[in-house]
């Protein structure tokens, strides 16, 4: 008898439909001053389908019946645009999916009987708040030493689509401008270094017309304030490329460095 | 913008790390064709040997400046180790480094603390042996003398050995080092991916030659 034969290879898909049990270990700390601990949580009926700031949800209300004290997480608008979420899943900043932010990624990642650690981003310059929250406000910090334009709005501004621009670099700046700031660079590097971020920033005007003006000062002084929140250095380890739920490239580190080569010459 | 600013900065240092890499490996390469002519030919071994012992630019100039370069580099790898180390006072329970980057990238202060120690070595067994003949006993030139003393470092497994291990060492600081350097000082273009691969041809063929060499000689003498 001729075996049944198919080309649907099965493995290819996520087809889970069983729900799942599994054992969450989550970094819990009380505020900033306070030290923290890895507390074990099992929880049982995760959905496949469920994103994994759901699956929280769930042990939030768990706990909240329990009269526990729900775990502290951020999050925003749930859909890969704000760049709030965080969370170092096992291992990886967003966890093992690519291309994602923590609100994006299914439980069908996860296989039932997984243990799966839950850490807040770690660096010197993203202090812990509560449990999994970090204080990001050190990239806000960057942005407002130069990552701006100054355009002049007395009136007679001119119309930005009325320069015209080479589309490639159109493109290019684009690709840099869609860094949501999350931080998962600076927490998978090896380093805790915030040059993608700061280079994504520094790239997304240094290829426009608009941004070339102030490119030299800009790119000084978003590298000296980076310094100074206590950042790590780059080694090119490309870990941040990887984990990035933008896929911010490495182009963009390239670019800041020619940047600030030629902005440090010209004195 | 103060020159004090810009010597403190993260880039200038990383900068900085990269063009001693770089000025490194060219000095490795060039070592390297030297080195294999004694597989071949110990006639042009030792006139190499004598040239570059006894050429008042190299001897002068260019030796001081790889000196230099050397002690700069290994320093300038403790301290950003140092500083890299101290932005995560707090280390994760569970990472995967192995999911987002390689094992050489993340680990080139443990292979470049093997090519220190090898240095070191390195620098007891030939270069002050060198210096004491020329410098302070003054010996009498000898042009043939550089092969029977390469010959002889070779002798020993254990040396020969020791010498292979570090070799690995320098092909894995090497296979991260060498695109890495480039990165660092901006050059990221239609042109790095190739050069990723000549890195990789480079980390292996240099080192292992290095390798090569010294156990053609423990073997053939
Ligand atoms: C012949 C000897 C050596 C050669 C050819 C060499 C070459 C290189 C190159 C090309 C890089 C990449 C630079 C970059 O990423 O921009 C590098 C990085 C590095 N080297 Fe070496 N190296 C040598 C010896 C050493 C020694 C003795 C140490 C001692 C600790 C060392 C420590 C490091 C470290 C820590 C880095 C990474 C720096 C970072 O974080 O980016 N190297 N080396
Ligand atoms: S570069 Fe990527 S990982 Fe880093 S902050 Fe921007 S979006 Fe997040
Ligand atoms: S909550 Fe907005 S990106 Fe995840």
């Amino acid at each position: 008898m001729a075996p049944c034969q198919s080309t649907f290879d099965f493995r290819l898909y996520d087809f889970q439909t069983k729900n799942m049990k599994l054992t969450l270990k989550i970094w819990r700390q009380k505020n900033a001053a306070a030290e923290g601990k890895i507390v074990e949580y099992p929880i049982d009926g995760i959905e496949p389908d469920m994103s994994f700031l759901e699956m929280l949800d769930i042990l939030n209300d768990e706990l909240i019946v329990k009269g526990e004290d729900t775990v502290a997480f951020d999050h925003d608008c749930r859909e890969g645009i704000c760049g709030m979420c965080s969370l170092y899943i096992n291992g990886e900043a967003h966890g093992p999916d690519r291309l994602v932010t923590t609100c994006q990624l299914h439980m069908r990642k996860f296989k039932d009987g997984d243990t799966i650690f839950i850490e807040p981003f770690r660096a010197k310059a993203f202090p812990v708040i509560k449990d999994l929250v970090v204080d990001r406000g050190a990239f806000d910090r960057i942005q407002q030493s130069g990552g701006f334009v100054s355009v002049n709005t007395s009136g007679n501004t001119i119309d930005a689509n009325t320069i015209p621009i080479p589309k490639h670099d159109a493109d290019r700046a684009f690709d840099a401008a869609t860094c949501i700031g999350c931080g998962a660079c600076v927490a998978s590097c090896k380093n805790s270094s915030a040059m993608l971020f700061v280079s994504a920033k520094v790239s997304q005007f240094a290829l426009l017309p608009q941004g070339k003006v102030e490119a030299a000062d800009r790119v000084m002084n978003m590298v000296a304030q980076m310094d100074a929140e206590g950042f790590g250095n780059c080694t090119n380890t490309g870990a941040c490329e990887v984990e990035c739920p933008k896929g911010i490239s490495l182009e963009n580190i390239a670019r800041m460095n020619r940047e600030y080569l030629s902005a440090s010459l010209k004195g | 913008m103060a020159k004090s600013a810009l010597l403190k900065s993260s880039i200038a240092k990383k900068v900085a790390m990269a063009l001693s890499g770089l000025f490194l490996m060219l000095f490795l390469a060039q070592h390297f064709f030297i080195n294999m002519t004694s597989v071949f030919s110990a006639d042009t071994f030792n006139s190499i040997s004598h040239f570059m012992g006894n050429n008042p630019l190299v001897q002068f100039v260019i030796q001081p400046i790889l000196i230099v370069g050397v002690i700069f580099h290994f320093i300038m790898g403790f301290v950003l180790e140092y500083k890299n180390n101290s932005a995560r006072p707090i280390s994760y329970a569970k990472n995967n480094g192995a999911a987002n980057s390689s094992w050489a990238s993340r680990n080139m202060i443990i292979s470049g603390s093997v090519v220190l120690a090898f240095l070191l070595v390195h620098f007891y067994d030939f270069w002050v042996p060198e210096m004491v003949y020329k410098y302070v006993d003054v010996s009498p030139l000898n042009e043939t003398r550089y092969f029977h003393e390469l010959a002889e470092k070779f002798e020993s497994p254990i040396r020969t050995g020791l010498y292979s291990l570090s070799f690995l060492l320098l092909s894995l600081h090497l296979w991260h080092g060498f695109s890495s350097s480039f990165q660092s000082v901006g050059f990221n273009n239609k042109y790095s991916k190739s050069l990723k691969g000549f890195g990789y041809g480079f980390a292996i063929v240099i080192p292992f030659g290095f390798i090569f060499i010294a156990l053609f000689h423990h073997f053939n003498h």
